[in-house]
């Protein structure tokens, strides 16, 4: 391994803490989506970094199965902005704040 | 040579993460987007999972971000208004949970690193021919339950775009 897992684990918990910072900050749906996405690639970098670490496949079949999850979560989650947008005219989400209307 | 090329890779991803979180716009966030996902492949391709690097390429950087972009210029978000109020206690609030867990996860990295051993020298199961063999041997339920899932995701996404809901 090229360098050590730490740095690789270390790397992930950046990412991982961006995206959780863009969540937690951002009032834009998009971004936050966005910022789900950085969250997914963080988990899927940890874990390509143990499957190298432990010589074993069953990491990267993890991050092939994060990727298809990711796939699907982006089309229905963007359906589902769009459709929000449709109706509110926004995609700030202070102002989509009730279920009903 | 490599782990520098590493740190160059990780630099950017970091750099182009946080970027993405404090741009205004939502399309300069989706463009930064795409270039950390790229710097992420070439950390996957040093990290010999060659598979997964075409594959992050392919499927974040060309199906997910054209995906994006699309629905940010068809709802024509251009730059984010500013907030007439700003939230003190809210950004103050987030701010300091994203501090918190940053530090907490770096502490236990830091404190029980002693369990990690030498890794392996040789990497053997970074290619296409490995992977597959694993997904449709061992991980095969998995393997079709997510192709379900897609079809879920598929069904789920025209009745959604439906115009009357």
């Amino acid at each position: 391994m090229i360098v050590p897992l730490e740095h690789v684990v270390a790397l992930s918990l950046a990412i991982f803490s961006a995206g959780v910072a863009g969540v937690l900050f951002r009032r834009n749906a998009i971004t936050i989506f966005m910022s789900i996405e950085l969250m997914l690639n963080a988990v899927n970098l940890a874990l390509v970094g143990f499957s190298r670490y432990y010589n074993s496949v069953d990491g990267q079949v993890f991050v092939f199965l994060v990727m298809t999850l990711a796939a699907a979560e982006v089309a229905v989650g963007l359906a589902i902005i769009i459709a929000v947008y449709r109706n509110r005219q926004t995609v700030n989400i202070d102002e989509i704040n009730l279920m009903k209307n | 040579m490599l782990p520098l090329l590493f740190y160059f890779a990780a630099a950017i991803a970091v750099g182009t993460a946080i970027s993405v979180v404090l741009s205004r716009n939502a399309v300069y966030s989706a463009i930064l987007l795409v270039a950390c996902f790229f710097s992420l492949a070439l950390i996957y391709l040093l990290l010999e999972a060659y598979f997964l690097a075409v594959l992050e390429i392919f499927i974040y950087a060309g199906a997910i971000m054209v995906l994006f972009l699309f629905v940010i210029m068809l709802l024509n978000l251009g730059q984010e208004k500013a907030q007439e109020h700003f939230r003190y206690l809210q950004r103050g609030l987030s701010l300091f949970l994203v501090i918190v867990f940053f530090l907490g996860v770096s502490l236990i990295l830091l404190s029980d690193s002693s369990v990690l051993h030498q890794s392996h020298e040789t990497f053997s199961a970074g290619g296409v021919k490995v992977l597959g063999e694993a997904l449709f041997t061992k991980y095969l339920l998995p393997f079709e339950v997510a192709s379900l899932l897609l079809l879920v995701a598929l069904i789920g996404t025209v009745y959604l775009a439906k115009q009357k809901i």
